[in-house]
């Protein structure tokens, strides 16, 4: 064990808290967060969070009473909302660390209706509005104090 | 030793590049020291996959989050409000919001008009022809007109309306409140050599188009073509003075990360209400033991912020949401003092757009709005694109145990003391925030949105850093005259936020520039006897 790199347990526990917070779905025909594509990248991703996760891996574990690999769904899912009750903290950076990649994932940014590319160089369309909403505004007398 | 200068200006980010530029006429030799790099548009995060992401890393606001070797720590851990900036050619220009509203008459005289704080020792009138030039040299965008300020122009037509807009322009009429597209620091045609902007909508870590208005882009291009010596990755250390009390330059680190000395005629401070302070404080002598320029005590006090109130709801279908600049309208329905209200000064809104798919997840699965499992799909399909919110940008009083000191421990990567924060909310601040959360959720309503959220104060909302070496004719309450010189120190001049005597309730950087072009303007006016 590193102190930059997840163990094997740490790996297989933190694919299935993944999963367990976004799970994937049939209706809104989206991969899990623990889909091997998107889990490789949120592991590629922690950076600076890196200790954080450890220290949430490690909280789940104490909460479960050992790893939650082969745990059944419903075990996994109590831990999983435990551990965000007893540290809110530890769970917005795991939280974080795993939706900046699972919002990222194409088929996720498609099934949203949003388009998969990053704003540059193509930007956005923005309709120019009707600025005939602006004339009750333009009637009013000054706002502004005369300074002595 | 390097040669001495004429000009040695320390940080080249808002006010750095403005008084450059200006003093740049008077073909004396100047140099700007910057600790940081120059940035590159290709770098920005807009131009990846992982553009949202990058705010919490490397594109962070919060210096102790980013955390770049350019990069100074801040110890706020005594403030519910963190100190946001960033560190590089252009300095937090380069990750604002480009919201560029000017200070109104009033603000320049609270003590006369409403009784608190103290007057200006400047005012609108004096400052409005550098307002004008300010706004040319940044290339704003805007409509004249507006009711809340005295006439004005703006080089370029607004940011439009949208969708965002448009339903924000709906709602406030019906309640018959002020809004107004807001002067925004976007180029909205060609301008001055930037293209317009495309609505990457991700204005805040830097543009990538090169429409926001970051001075590595506006001033900086004229003023090094005018003779102006920019220098990266050259960190200052301290001030020094002679044996007559002024200043003789400065020691910084070179970029190899060795210790020069840098002598000049003139030194100016552009380093922000905090880096300035920090800087004063660390520059300490026999004559100056309270660091430099500090007869008065003040260095570092009446730290101000702005208290942001952020309010928000969500609509019944999708808006603009990250696909536009986040902010597009203005209200200043509560900006002046109402004997009626419960708290003296005021505060504006400003309305935002909405923010991006990452962004929404997590923000609102912090906020325990979007559930994690079974019920997380369905949830965020109601959240995502349906934002819409408003920040109340609250006018915050100086009080002198507001304040940047140094910290004990904490070094930056020089070893060079950090600065801390000591600050409190005052009442009259809580209850401004109040009245602007209260009637937010009137405007929300009235445009809408449910499931309202609150963020009061927003913690990483130190944007605007103000007040700590303020400006005054009595050196016993001031740190710097009426037009930014030094009591102490005849050669040493502040042209960045902390001589803000108050701090108004709008976004200062529009103001910070038309001040260190009146500085500059002063300078220029006084060269035959500037020390007397």
């Amino acid at each position: 064990m590193t102190d930059n790199i997840l163990t094997q347990s740490e790996m297989e526990d933190f694919r299935s808290i993944a999963g367990a917070m976004i799970p994937g779905s049939v209706e809104f025909r989206v991969p899990g967060a623990d889909d091997p594509a998107i889990f490789a990248d949120i592991v590629r991703s922690i950076g600076r969070d890196f200790s954080d996760v450890r220290a949430s891996l490690a909280a789940i574990a104490a909460i479960a009473g050992g790893t939650l690999a082969g745990m059944d769904e419903a075990r996994r899912e109590a831990a999983a909302e435990t551990f965000r009750a007893r540290h809110p903290g530890l769970a917005t950076t795991l939280g974080r660390v795993v939706l900046q990649c699972y919002y990222r994932d194409d088929r996720v940014v498609r099934s949203l209706g949003l388009e998969p590319r990053p704003p540059f160089p193509k930007g956005h369309t923005l309709e120019q509005g009707d600025w005939s909403l602006l004339d009750p505004v333009r009637t009013r007398p000054k706002m502004w104090r005369e300074a002595p | 030793m390097n040669e001495k200068v004429d000009v040695l200006i320390v940080g080249s980010g808002a006010s750095g590049a403005a008084v450059a530029w200006s003093l740049a006429d008077t073909k004396m030799r100047i140099l700007c020291l910057e600790q940081g790099d120059w940035m590159k548009q290709s770098d920005y995060p807009s131009n990846g996959r992982d553009w949202e992401a990058r705010l919490y890393d490397d594109f962070s606001t919060s210096p102790n989050r980013r955390g770049r070797p350019t990069d100074y720590p801040i110890d706020d851990s005594n403030s519910p409000i963190k100190v946001v900036n960033f560190n590089g050619v252009g300095g937090s220009t380069i990750m604002y919001t480009a919201h560029y509203p000017r200070l109104h008459p009033s603000d320049f005289r609270v003590k006369s008009l409403d009784g608190v704080a103290e007057d200006w020792p400047v005012d609108y009138a004096t400052l409005e022809p550098f307002f004008a030039e300010n706004d040319r040299m940044t290339g704003v965008s805007g409509l004249a007109g507006d009711p809340a300020y005295p006439p004005k122009t703006s080089p370029m037509p607004p940011l439009p309306l949208g969708k965002s807009g448009t339903r924000f322009a709906h709602a406030m009429n019906r309640l018959g409140w002020h809004w107004w597209p807001s002067d925004t620091a976007v180029a909205t045609t060609e301008y001055d050599g930037r293209a317009p902007c495309i609505n990457l909508g991700h204005c805040t870590p830097a543009c990538a188009q090169g429409a926001k208005a970051s001075t590595d882009i506006t001033y900086w291009p004229h003023a090094i073509r005018a003779g102006v010596e920019l220098w990266t990755r050259c960190r200052v250390k301290e001030i020094l003075t002679n044996e007559h009390g002024m200043a003789s330059g400065v020691v910084y680190f070179d970029p190899d990360g060795v210790e020069q000395f840098q002598p000049a005629e003139v030194v100016i401070m552009a380093c922000n209400g905090v880096g300035t302070p920090r800087l004063l404080l660390n520059s300490v002598s026999s004559r100056f033991p309270n660091g430099l320029a500090n007869s008065s005590g003040l260095v570092g006090k009446n730290l101000m912020f702005h208290p942001y109130a952020q309010i928000f709801g969500y609509v019944d279908e999708p808006l603009d949401s990250n696909r536009a600049p986040p902010l597009c309208l203005w209200s200043h329905e509560f900006y002046e003092t109402d004997p009626s209200r419960d708290f003296v000064r005021g505060y504006i809104y400003q309305f935002g757009r909405g923010i991006g798919p990452v962004t929404e997840a997590i923000f609102s699965a912090a906020d325990g709005r979007l559930p994690w499992g079974k019920g997380h799909h369905a949830t965020m399909r109601k959240l995502v694109g349906r934002r819409i919110g408003m920040s109340a940008i609250c006018e915050d009083l100086p009080e002198e145990h507001n304040r940047v000191t140094l910290s004990r421990d904490l070094k930056d990567s020089h070893g060079i003391p950090a600065p801390k924060i000591d600050y409190t909310l005052s009442e009259n601040s809580l209850r401004m925030m109040d009245h602007g959360i209260a009637r937010a959720k009137e405007i929300l309503a009235e445009a809408g949105a449910t499931n309202i959220g609150v963020q009061s104060p927003i913690l990483n909302g130190g944007w605007h850093l103000l007040g700590t070496a303020r400006m005054g004719t009595d050196p016993e309450r001031s740190v710097v005259n009426e037009w930014g010189r030094s009591h102490d120190v005849k050669n040493l001049f502040i042209v960045d936020g902390s001589i803000f005597v108050t701090s108004g309730g709008v976004n200062p950087t529009s103001t910070i520039q038309a001040l260190a072009l009146y500085i500059a303007d002063s300078i220029k006016q006084r060269l035959a006897n500037l020390f007397d």
